[in-house]
């Protein structure tokens, strides 16, 4: 069924710039500007910005949001102050993983919640169906645009001060308010700024003229995949479990929500499969989908720009999952080595 | 740095966006400046085993980007006589110089013949303006 296109603010920006563009979740994104690998550099080592308009924002409030949001999300949001943010999971009855987000508190009634694209429609209807009286779930993502300024300089070019990750604040650049999220899908240091559809235009042309690389998915992709960031729908998804995924850290068992009776068990008696990192040893890429020899598959995989070599992430039985494990990847009919490695494979010098 | 968009005149070029470049009974092959910047920047080159056969308007090797995977289509049928070494380890070289330091296999024709069947640069020219 084809289905037309969305469009994010800048659209026509990207366009101008002579960005490639293409279908992503639902929505006509830029995969490049000037080439992946470029780009994928400047944020390494200076600063590049990602339009992520595309991402949803949902709202909850009134004074039953903390506990509806404390049922369904798999992070303790009491740990937040306002002004703090929390990767969280919204799970499943199977314990499987409906999306991975990043809650933000606003204060103690209100939390405003930024999603993945390809499942902003479910979230909300999800949150939707579970609401309680006292609390009010809306879908605001269009009122919003989202601008990622990553990189070692992207503060510094952004004039903005320092500040904890994971944490925000309300800030102007060039007279547009923005929200300043210190968050971020890259493994380098930046913000994410969040501001009114109608402003987007403005705040782009603000990031650009202070030297910041136009970058698109393409660089995206091959930044989180070294730094060991899960994409859902890739790496997680509503079939699997956070505690495979290693992803147990932002579950908090001794809070009640939803699916936790079988994460906990997962837990106890540990995962059939593991969520690995690996590198190529033998010259190749592994892709998404690639069989692993023992029963593993590729969830993720590309070149890294960074250290010029092939690398991924996929599942694999448990007893594969150790650091220094030698992997054979079936690569379209050759079996390809390939070693698991710690995660990150790639972590920015502090 | 990419080259610019360029088709020399002394190539023969397939429809698949591959070129020849005829030697007596050998031929140079390559992919066109359009398969390069399609693709993007190369990041791997899987060649033929040097001594293998090829055969026309079947696949010989893959080229992949960061984002793609290219199954690299024989303009003619041979044996191979020489892989590109200096591909295999700067893959990117193709998108700087497509057809000089970028070729990819150098084959002995088997059938020369075929090469009556290969595009001029104006009837490439000519599907790339129909695409």
């Amino acid at each position: 069924m084809s289905q037309t296109l969305l469009r994010t603010p800048l659209h026509d920006r990207h366009v101008e710039l002579g960005a490639r563009m293409v279908p992503f979740a639902g929505w006509e994104m830029p995969v490049q500007y000037e080439g992946v690998i470029q780009e994928h550099r400047a944020v390494r080592t200076d600063a590049g910005v990602f339009d992520v308009s595309h991402m949803g924002e949902i709202e909850v409030e009134g004074p039953q949001a903390n506990a509806l949001l404390q049922s369904l999300l798999s992070n303790d949001l009491d740990r937040l102050e306002p002004g703090d943010a929390q990767y969280t999971l919204l799970t499943n009855e199977r314990g499987g993983i409906i999306d991975d987000l990043i809650a933000y508190r606003l204060d103690a009634c209100r939390y405003f919640l930024v999603v993945n694209a390809s499942n902003r429609e479910t979230d909300f209807r999800w949150l939707k169906e579970h609401e309680v009286r006292g609390s009010e779930v809306t879908d605001v993502s269009s009122e919003y645009a989202l601008l990622a300024v990553q990189g070692p300089r992207a503060i510094e070019r952004l004039g903005f001060p320092a500040a904890k990750a994971f944490t925000f604040a309300e800030d102007e650049i060039d007279g547009v308010e923005v929200m300043v999220n210190r968050t971020g899908y890259t493994g380098e240091d930046g913000c994410e700024l969040l501001c009114m559809a109608e402003d987007a235009g403005t705040l782009w042309d603000a990031v650009l003229a202070r030297g910041v690389v136009p970058c698109g998915l393409g660089a995206r992709d091959t930044l989180r995949l070294e730094a060991c960031l899960p994409l859902h729908g890739n790496d997680i998804g509503p079939e699997t479990d956070p505690i495979a995924a290693a992803l147990g850290w932002t579950c908090k068992l001794e809070k009640e929500f939803t699916g936790v009776e079988i994460i906990r068990r997962v837990k106890e008696e540990g995962p059939a499969r593991k969520l690995v990192a690996f590198v190529m040893e033998d010259r190749a890429i592994p892709r998404q989908g690639m069989a692993i020899e023992g029963g593993g598959e590729v969830t993720s995989g590309t070149h890294s720009p960074t250290f010029d070599v092939g690398i991924g992430m996929g599942y694999v039985p448990a007893a594969q999952a150790s650091p220094g494990t030698e992997l054979a990847i079936d690569v379209r009919g050759k079996t390809r080595a390939a070693r698991v490695v710690k995660r990150p494979i790639y972590k920015r010098e502090d | 740095m990419a080259a610019v968009e360029s088709y020399p005149d002394d190539l023969k070029y397939h429809e698949e966006h591959d070129w020849a470049r005829i030697e007596g009974d050998e031929a140079v092959l390559g992919i066109t400046w359009f398969a390069a910047d399609a693709l993007g920047e190369l990041v791997h080159f899987e060649p033929p085993e040097v001594g293998a056969t090829v055969k026309k308007d079947a696949s010989y090797g893959e080229a992949e980007s960061v984002k793609a995977v290219s199954d690299l289509i024989a303009p003619l049928s041979g044996e191979v006589l020489e892989v590109n070494q200096k591909i295999v380890d700067a893959p990117e070289t193709v998108n700087e110089d497509p057809y000089g330091d970028g070729w990819l296999i150098r084959i002995r024709m088997s059938d020369p013949a075929e090469t009556d069947a290969l595009l001029d640069v104006g009837a490439y020219k000519q599907v790339l303006a129909e695409l």
